[in-house]
């Protein structure tokens, strides 16, 4: 019986195994995006009383730098027994020009890594246990 | 100069892994600090103590943990917490204290007990705490962010793992005589490059560890100073800039920067923000210094530095770093006291530390590690959660 697939944590990212896209929030002032959603208010300096809309972040954008971890880290990270190393990713969202971190989708090399590079979003598995899959974002290069 | 204020003595506890309570630190370093200053307990007006948030309430209240310490003694006392940059805001507290003419004396002082291993977030499920979902959601370790930084250096600027471990080799050949410096040992690059990768490309070697320590400095205004001493080192500025919207270089704790697509990024980022501010108040520009502490949280990490407090161009680092320039005896020695690959970091000891090395520096007592004719330094450092820390001292 397969898992089911949840959320590791509710509201930063779409459920959409196809196109995925993280959730931030816009200023309807200023036209500026936030993500994470963690605090409700426009953090541009004079707008803290603008409306906000909920907004779906695009998707792709350009590798600013990654890092593979050779080191467990301490709680509350999940990791699998034995641990494996994991890579980190900085992505430069080109429309909203932001960087946003996520872990490298598995199976994709770091040694196939460039920094510049065009990477997109895509869903994979945080953590699990015997019920669930905890999904997350994840970096992917484009084509790979 | 209207901003000056003098430092009358200056005191450390030895950096390492004592296991003691913070508290025993930060009391020899104030009893170092007042000996160095020729004053008493009982002529301090204000103590500034700067936070440890490992240790308990004690730590929170750090201020007055001192204070009572050292005995009661009815005077007002601050604690301030800014991570890194602890230090540097419980000077800017007791500076203005004394520059408002509310006090002529003032004790500025922080120490730390670390446990082994990495800096971890506050425990529970804490689903709103940046600090902690950093951890659950992508494993985003404080030397994932230094690993991300020097990774962009070698790609952007063509660093080498050779430039790093460079950066730790000088650092130990500085500090290996330091008193006060936690590991005593010179360590060759090829020690730094066998030892096992942690957050690719950086090291073991190369990262900061976390210590136990304590530093404090005995400030006062400079009318005080000139019934003390005839020539006072004195403080020519102090930096506790924050960023400005949008912050476009991800910082920890972060998930993402600021959006720059509708407002533009400043001119000067953020990490470029904290040295000019401290140059702009005194007056002076990098071309004034004689050596800087930099925050070398990674060895990678020194070599921004260099860029972000002007010693030279972007892209220009591994290239002093190369020509000697910044090894003592050099044009622009960075990190004398051995810097935080010879302390590792006691939080919020760690930016007083970088003034007290400045100012046995421009006194000329600093020995072993000495730099020639040194009159000016400056500090610089960063605390996660946008807290910037940079320091001139000046003879």
């Amino acid at each position: 019986m397969s898992k089911n697939r949840v959320p590791a944590i509710e509201g930063w990212f779409s459920m959409d195994e196809a196109a995925p896209a993280l959730q931030g929030l816009r200023d309807t002032e200023s036209g500026t995006v936030f993500f994470p959603k963690d605090v409700a208010v426009s953090r541009v300096p004079g707008h803290a009383d603008a409306p906000l809309e909920e907004v779906a972040l695009s998707r792709t954008g350009k590798l600013w730098s990654y890092t593979t971890n050779h080191y467990q880290p301490p709680e509350p990270y999940v990791s699998p027994d034995p641990f494996e190393p994991y890579t980190v990713a900085a992505v430069e969202l080109t429309a909203e020009r932001m960087v946003v971190l996520g872990q490298l989708a598995p199976g994709v090399e770091p040694e196939s890594l460039e920094v510049g590079m065009e990477m997109e979003l895509v869903l994979g598995t945080l953590y699990e246990d015997d019920e669930n899959e905890y999904i997350t974002w994840k970096w992917k290069p484009v084509g790979a | 100069m209207g901003n000056e204020v003098a430092i009358l003595g200056v005191g450390m506890h030895p950096w390492g892994k004592w296991g003691r309570n913070f508290v025993e630190y930060g009391v020899h370093a104030i009893k170092a600090a007042l000996a160095d200053a020729g004053l008493e307990w009982k002529d301090v007006e204000f103590v500034a103590g700067g936070d440890t948030v490992r240790n308990g309430y004690p730590g929170y209240v750090s201020g007055a943990t001192f204070a009572k310490a050292m005995g009661w003694t009815g005077i007002p006392v601050a604690s301030t917490y800014a991570a890194c940059a602890t230090g540097a805001q419980a000077m800017e507290v007791a500076r203005t204290r004394i520059l408002a003419g509310m006090c002529d004396v003032a004790v500025v002082v922080g120490a730390d007990t670390t446990s082994k291993g990495f800096l971890a977030p506050t425990q529970g499920e804490r689903q709103l705490d940046p600090d902690w979902l950093r951890f659950r959601l992508l494993g985003a370790t404080n030397p994932t962010y230094f690993g991300l930084y020097a990774r962009r250096r070698m790609d952007l600027f063509g660093a080498t793992e050779q430039d790093f471990a460079h950066v730790k080799a000088k650092n130990s050949r500085h500090g290996f005589k330091n008193p006060n410096a936690r590991y005593k040992k010179i360590f060759t690059e090829e020690e730094v490059l066998a030892s096992p990768m942690v957050a690719d490309p950086l090291r073991l070697f190369e990262i900061c560890a976390t210590s136990d320590g304590g530093a404090a400095v005995v400030l006062s205004s400079l009318d005080y100073a000139r019934k003390h001493t005839t020539d006072p080192v004195r403080i020519a500025a102090i930096s506790t800039v924050t960023p400005t919207f949008p912050n476009t270089v991800i910082d920890m704790p972060e998930f993402a920067t600021d959006s720059a697509a509708e407002i533009a990024a400043p001119d000067r980022g953020f990490k470029d923000s904290i040295a000019h501010a401290a140059y702009e108040e005194a007056g002076l520009g990098p071309q004034d210094m004689d050596m800087a502490e930099v925050y070398d949280l990674s060895s990678a990490l020194e070599l921004d530095w260099y860029e972000n407090i002007g010693l030279c161009k972007p892209g220009e680092a591994e290239r002093l770093l190369r020509a000697g320039d910044t090894s003592i005896g050099g044009r622009i020695p960075v990190n004398p006291s051995g810097g935080l690959g010879c302390f590792g970091e006691a939080v919020p000891a760690q930016a007083i530390a970088q003034v007290c090395e400045l100012v046995w520096q421009v006194r000329g007592t600093a020995t072993d590690r000495q730099v020639e004719g040194a009159r000016v330094g400056i500090t610089v450092n960063q605390g996660l959660f946008g807290h910037g820390s940079s320091v001139i001292v000046k003879k």
